[in-house]
């Protein structure tokens, strides 16, 4: 069924009651030409690319409990592409275009909004480091305009720039097509759109081995089951280390935690996404209302997605000095996810030493953009067996090799950046 | 939140300290470049007991080693730096 405005008043006048499951719940075939492992975003997009784009239609996503369940139902769902480096700017406007037609590509409202990511400036060496990447930005043709304090006060007239001010402004950074989407329905979307195109959504279905023979992959071993594949691609964030070393490879990855909270839903009060150049500190609000904040990642390596008090106690007092007004605020709930940090902030996308396996991983706690991005450039790779010249720096020997990708500069400890 | 039982303060808040890197990416000067490229860049990354090597920072500011459970965040073992059989 096709989702419009009339589909959706005919549903009305029945009560809801009348809509069609958006995607089947089929038990696994014997075998398909492609399984990716993960039904979050990354894993549901390229599901959709490999049979949209490039015609492979025998696909199968297995996700061992419910699709979008892990980082990309929680995660802050900040989309920009304001980076510093050349082969991030590609890859992330890469993905930026692809999210102003997604809607649209889908036929699924993503509720993908280009409020504007700004970054704040607090002293000189900031308004500094803001203005050179807003200038290696616009020199990759990307949108950016460095702002005087007052165009920030008058964005965002709650945000306190007063000389008193615990973090003073001094300007800002803002990408005007930056913004924010609706997690759950890009991966309720992506899973609609790959199955309408013959792609089989397995849920409650955990990868727990991997079939090799003679250094090629031929299928996986799962709780429902053995499947066979001619090629698998894992996609599966935190868990990353794991199922590679079903296959027994170590990768360049650490699981660590991210948390984030939400107050109670409000009237709109801040209709920009807030970033900063010193503090970590992120703030932005929800459709719902409610404002949604972030901080610091917890910094050691963890899977217990349960994070400690003071890293929110931090972002928390960073957000009321910024804007002294959610001081009113009552916080409603926090969570954290596991995310995959690479060692130089930057993810991979590639082809692993077992013939057939392939990677797409470390996007660290800033994955959610580049979610259509990289299931365009995981899919090329499953499909065609070469990575595209978009994903080709993004390889998993590059730190043996000496061509990190170190976007912030702070060297390859995980917890540092 | 962790309490963490440094050797030389006894239990303190994990606020009060820093993770460094598990005791598997300790390198040495001695090592192979392949060895070192092995340790410093690629991890066995376990859910379960990982041997890590932590930094009382905003305490005694001693290095010390504990074997830390990923999953449920127990901690056993923990030993000033150096000291580990
Ligand atoms: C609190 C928080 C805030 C964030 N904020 C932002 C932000 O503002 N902007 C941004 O760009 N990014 C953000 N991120 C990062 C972003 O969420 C992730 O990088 C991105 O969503 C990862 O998508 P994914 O599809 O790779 O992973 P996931 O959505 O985690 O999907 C991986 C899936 O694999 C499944 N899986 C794992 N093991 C197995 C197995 N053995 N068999 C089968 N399935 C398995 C999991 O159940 C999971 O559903 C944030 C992350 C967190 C935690
Ligand atoms: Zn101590």
């Amino acid at each position: 069924m096709k989702y419009s405005a009339l589909s959706l008043l005919r549903a009305g006048l029945g009560g809801h009651k009348d809509w069609p499951r958006a995607w089947r719940d089929p038990d696994p075939k014997p075998h398909y030409d492609v399984i990716i492992i993960g039904g979050g975003g990354h894993g549901l997009t390229t599901a959709f690319y490999l049979a949209a784009v490039h015609g492979v239609r025998k696909v199968a996503v297995l996700e061992r409990s419910w699709i979008g369940g892990g980082n990309t139902g929680r995660n802050t769902t900040i989309v920009r592409s304001n980076y510093r480096l050349p082969q991030l700017h590609a890859l992330m406007e890469l993905s930026l275009k692809r999210w102003e037609g997604m809607s649209d590509e889908i036929n699924y409202n993503v509720m993908f909004s280009q409020r504007g990511a700004l970054f704040l400036g607090h002293s000189d060496s900031d308004m500094l480091q803001l203005a050179q990447k807003g200038d290696a930005m616009r020199a990759d043709g990307i949108d950016a305009d460095l702002m005087t304090r007052d165009q920030v006060a008058r964005l965002i007239p709650l945000l306190d720039v007063s000389s008193t001010a615990r973090y003073p402004v001094q300007g800002g950074l803002i990408q005007r097509r930056g913004g924010t989407a609706r997690h759950d329905a890009v991966a309720w979307g992506y899973a609609r759109a790959a199955d309408r195109l013959g792609v089989d959504i397995i849920q409650n279905c955990e990868v727990t081995g991997m079939d090799i023979t003679g250094g090629r992959i031929t299928g996986v071993q799962t709780s429902r089951g053995a499947i066979g594949a001619d090629r698998v691609g894992i996609a599966v964030a935190g868990n990353s280390g794991r199922v590679a070393a079903l296959a027994d490879l170590r990768l360049p990855i650490e699981s660590h935690l991210l948390q984030a909270f939400v107050s109670e839903p409000v009237k709109p009060m801040i209709d920009t996404v807030i970033m900063t150049q010193s503090l970590h500190c992120y703030i932005s609000q929800s459709d719902k209302g409610e404002i949604v904040l972030g901080g610091d990642p917890d910094a050691y390596p963890t899977y217990s997605q349960r994070g400690a008090p003071h890293i929110i106690e931090k972002a928390a007092a960073e957000a009321l000095a910024l804007v002294p007004a959610l001081s009113r605020l009552r916080m409603l709930r926090s969570w954290a996810g596991t995310t995959d940090m690479s060692f130089d902030g930057s993810p991979f996308i590639d082809a692993t030493p077992v013939e057939g396996l392939y990677f797409n991983g470390g996007w660290c706690y800033g994955g959610f953009k580049a979610t259509p991005g990289s299931g365009w450039l995981f899919a090329h790779l499953l499909a065609r067996g070469e990575s595209h010249p978009v994903a080709a720096p993004f390889r998993l020997d590059r730190f043996e090799t000496g061509h990190t990708m170190d976007e912030p500069g702070v060297g390859p400890m995980p917890q540092n950046r | 939140m962790m309490l963490i039982p440094c050797p030389h303060c006894g239990p303190r808040a994990h606020a009060e300290f820093t993770f460094d890197r598990p005791v598997e990416a300790i390198t040495r000067p001695d090592e192979t470049p392949d060895a070192l490229v092995r340790n410093l860049f690629s991890r066995d990354n376990p859910r379960g007991p990982s041997r890590e090597l932590w930094r009382h920072t905003y305490g005694c500011r001693s290095w010390i080693t504990l074997t830390r459970d990923t999953a449920t965040h127990a901690i056993t073992d923990v030993r000033p730096v150096g000291a580990d059989a």
